[in-house]
């Protein structure tokens, strides 16, 4: 093999490494939560009153919810994976798809929807080339919807990155996207 | 923080907090740092203000991180508290404008340039629920302590029986702000009579209906007045533990709640033999996951046992089997918030508030078209007109409002010759709508009460959990009949066929949301019929016509804007637009500053 394919080979090997040891560290942080819920004597009911909390967590650590992950939850609170997904499947929050770089969440809520939230998700997907619910091509974005943050009186809202920009007009939006690279 | 031992340890606490005050009292500032806030920009200002007073060195001037007013409309909002004065509100507060009110009130009594709030937003309000927030910081429990907190738990469980504590309650007459307005001395009744133990307390601080915003505003603003009568329920009803169920999309309250818990828990106020009296309570946060669903209280049971958030038919009521089997009480944040004050002042103080048939007051949170969004707390009885025009300041074009939805997804939209009606459960009610969580979405004549009817299907066919039938598959019907209206394909015919399907799903729907769902549709119908028939006629909802008014200064922006380059006039002139040309984007009015473009 050529020199030049060799070495983008390694670096694809040590980039995969690193990925393997980062995903082992996260499982290993999950664990230690798991653990330090004190699960130790608890019956089926009990163990499953932290499934939610956990999956909180994981989520919080991968970004979204690897099979994998769901299959390890399961194993450790001692709940068949049927269960788990059920459960992960119901709740919009638990995403089952890796997410871009960046993740646009614009509020669907009523007030956001009045004001005209429908205009600035045309906008964004004008310029990301890329469909609410999708992730675009290069992987910068994601485009998902919430359901009313709370913040109505700055309607329409969105957020990027969990970053809340209020009262948001197409015009607007070029600038926030230019915020993340 | 050292624990309170006893009642008589925490009665010295409370008074050294309030004698500090006393002695040196302080002029505040109060930023207005909740979730609308910030995103508004309060984070520097709060900064400016702080390094400044820091620089100017005054110890007499202090300045507190606080919930929100409620004047979200002019955030970042600031307000001033002299002592001996009334509060001074500053809106649209930028951090330079933050450096010089420090300066100012180093040698003047108060801030120059006050928001000119009408008067109506102030006096039509009575704040019970809101009392605290934004005039206290809500990480310091000595701030709540100090307005009078957690004095009546000390004095509960100094001698006062449960039954007793139930009864003023039930007096006050207060009603469950959740949506659904059982009476809560009842509910808290009930529960107490269910014999097994444990029992469990849970705060429902789901507030998934889009547009309301006021459950986040007490748990953002002022924590421990929920902690603390959840304790007092705990205390009621024999429960020892409670839940806080809350919305993950809500990070800061969750936050808040955390620290408040924390807080408690130091001084003794959860935890074993509170305060020397035998009594144990404690309670943890449980984190929702997006699911309009589990707002209802049999799904949210089912939630926080870490199932799947669907509901169960009732009866059984929670009160009888709940959690695990066991009996639960579900209440509200905002029905929480006023438990203190019915203690402080009594029942027949809170009874005396509103109408006969509902005490108290209820928050509302204004959004929409509607010129000061904000919150707003008023009596019941208070008439739709006096929020939206009174204190909401009416539509943001200035001609009359259309419509206002209330109840969220299973409310309905009531119409403007329908605004002096009274706010009352039943009021609403008759009108086909619901009194639901408070949210007002207000409605402009630009508004296609069709397309708000879809927009609230969708939401239900969205938020369905798919367990019962009608909902499931009787929703999704409704939708597709208003997708095809809207699409230009209705028939006359599928005017009577949206209302008999709607009253079929709401008879026989398992649980709240599907009995309700049908309302945006059958309201929007029932007031707005020709809409739809128009609809129907017209094949579709009819774009907006764009004109340019007397305003105009003939600025060139909205031409410059218009992608279609219709819009001809010189500079300085009144401008035109070709009604030939114009693709109906809107862009004109958006990019107008002057409100020179009208719509119909
Ligand atoms: C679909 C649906 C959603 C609901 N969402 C909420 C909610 O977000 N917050 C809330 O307090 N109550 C909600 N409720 C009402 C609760 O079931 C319950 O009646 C309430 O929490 C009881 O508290 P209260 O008596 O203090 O009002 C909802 C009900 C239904 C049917
Ligand atoms: S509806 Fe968008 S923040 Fe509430």
């Amino acid at each position: 093999m050529g020199g030049a394919g060799g070495a983008i080979e390694t670096m694809e090997l040590t980039r995969m490494q690193t990925e393997e040891t980062s995903d082992q560290a996260k499982i290993r942080e999950l664990d230690a939560f798991i653990q330090s819920l004190g699960l130790d004597g608890r019956d089926a009911a009990g163990r499953r009153a932290v499934l939610i909390q956990i999956l909180h967590r994981a989520q919080g650590l991968f970004g979204w919810l690897p099979e994998e992950v769901q299959k390890h939850i399961s194993a450790k609170l001692d709940l068949h994976v049927s269960e788990v997904y059920g459960v992960v499947s119901f709740y919009h929050f638990f995403k089952t798809k890796p997410s871009g770089r960046h993740v646009i969440d614009f509020c669907t809520g009523t007030a956001c929807f009045v004001r005209g939230i429908g205009k600035v998700i045309e906008q964004v997907e004008a310029q990301t080339g890329t469909k609410l619910g999708e992730t675009s091509g290069d992987g910068r974005f994601t485009l998902g919807s919430l359901r009313c943050v709370g913040a109505c009186s700055l309607a329409p809202v969105l957020q990027v990155d969990g970053k809340t920009y209020g009262r948001v007009t197409p015009e607007q939006v070029e600038a926030i996207l230019a915020e993340y690279k | 923080m050292t624990k309170l031992a006893t009642g008589v340890a925490f009665a010295e606490f409370a008074d050294a907090v309030k004698a500090a005050e006393a002695t040196a009292p302080k002029t505040r500032i109060f930023v207005g740092m909740s979730t609308c806030g910030v995103a508004s920009g309060a984070g520097p200002v709060y900064d400016a203000i702080a390094a400044e007073l820091a620089a100017s060195g005054n110890p007499a001037i202090e300045v507190v991180r606080a919930g929100c007013v409620g004047l979200c409309y002019a955030e970042p909002t600031v307000e001033v508290q002299v002592p001996g004065r009334p509060v001074v509100t500053l809106g649209g507060v930028t951090p330079a404008r933050g450096r010089e009110l420090v300066k100012e009130l180093a040698v003047a009594a108060e801030p120059a340039k006050p928001l000119s709030v009408g008067d109506a937003i102030f006096k039509k309000q009575l704040r019970i629920a809101l009392r605290n927030c934004g005039r206290i910081d809500p990480e310091k429990i000595e701030d709540y302590i100090r307005n009078g907190g957690y004095v009546q738990l000390a004095k509960i469980l100094d001698g006062m029986k449960p039954e007793e504590v139930i009864a003023t309650v039930k007096a006050s007459g207060l009603r469950g702000r959740g949506g659904a307005g059982f009476t809560t001395g009842l509910k808290w009744e009930y529960a107490r009579a269910a014999a097994a133990a444990p029992k469990y307390i849970v705060c429902n601080a789901d507030e998934g209906d889009p547009g309301a915003f006021m459950d986040r505003s007490v748990l953002e603003g002022d924590p421990h007045s929920v902690l603390e009568a959840m304790t007092v329920a705990g205390y009621a009803i024999g429960a020892r533990y409670g839940y806080i169920y809350c919305r993950a999309e809500y990070p800061l309250a969750v936050k808040r709640l955390e620290v408040a818990i924390a807080q408690s828990r130091a001084l003794g106020l959860l935890g074993e033999n509170i305060l020397g009296s035998g009594f144990a309570f404690d309670l943890e946060i449980k984190l929702g996951a997006g699911a309009f669903v589990c707002g209802e209280e049999t799904a949210l049971i089912h939630s926080i046992e870490g199932k799947r958030g669907e509901p169960t038919v009732k009866p059984p009521f929670p009160a009888e089997s709940g959690l695990w089997g066991k009996s639960t009480t579900v209440n509200n944040v905002e029905t929480l918030a006023c438990i203190q004050p019915i203690l402080e002042k009594g029942a027949a103080w809170f009874k005396a508030i509103g109408t006969p048939k509902c005490a108290g007051t209820k928050v509302f949170a204004l959004a929409g078209d509607v010129k000061n969004v904000g919150l707003a707390e008023v009596p019941m009885g208070t008439t739709i007109r006096e929020v939206l025009e009174e204190i909401g300041g009416g539509s943001r074009d200035g001609r009359p409002l259309k419509a206002v939805q209330t109840g969220g997804p299973s409310g309905g939209c009531i119409p403007a010759e329908k605004f002096d009606t009274p706010i009352e459960y039943d009021t609403l009610g008759a009108l086909g709508s619901i009194m639901g969580s408070g949210g007002l979405i207000v409605m402009g004549q630009k508004t296609s009460m069709v397309k708000i009817a879809h927009y609230y299907m969708e939401f239900s066919c969205d938020e369905s959990c798919g367990k019962c039938t009608p909902c499931r598959v009787g929703n999704r019907r409704l939708y597709e009949i208003l997708e095809r209206i809207l699409a230009g394909k209705g028939k006359p015919e599928d005017l009577p066929k949206l209302e008999e399907l709607g009253n079929v799903i709401k008879d026989t729907a398992l649980c709240g949301l599907g009995q309700t769902s049908p309302n945006p549709v059958l309201s929007t119908l029932r007031w707005f019929r020709s809409e739809y028939e128009d609809c129907i006629k017209n094949g579709g909802v009819k774009p907006p016509v764009y004109t340019v008014n007397d305003k105009c200064i003939g600025c060139r922006a909205c031409a410059k804007a218009c992608p279609v380059q219709c819009i001809e006039g010189a500079l300085k002139k009144k401008h035109v637009i070709d009604q030939s040309k114009c693709i109906h984007c809107g862009a004109c009015e958006t990019k107008c500053r002057f409100g020179a473009i009208d719509s119909e």
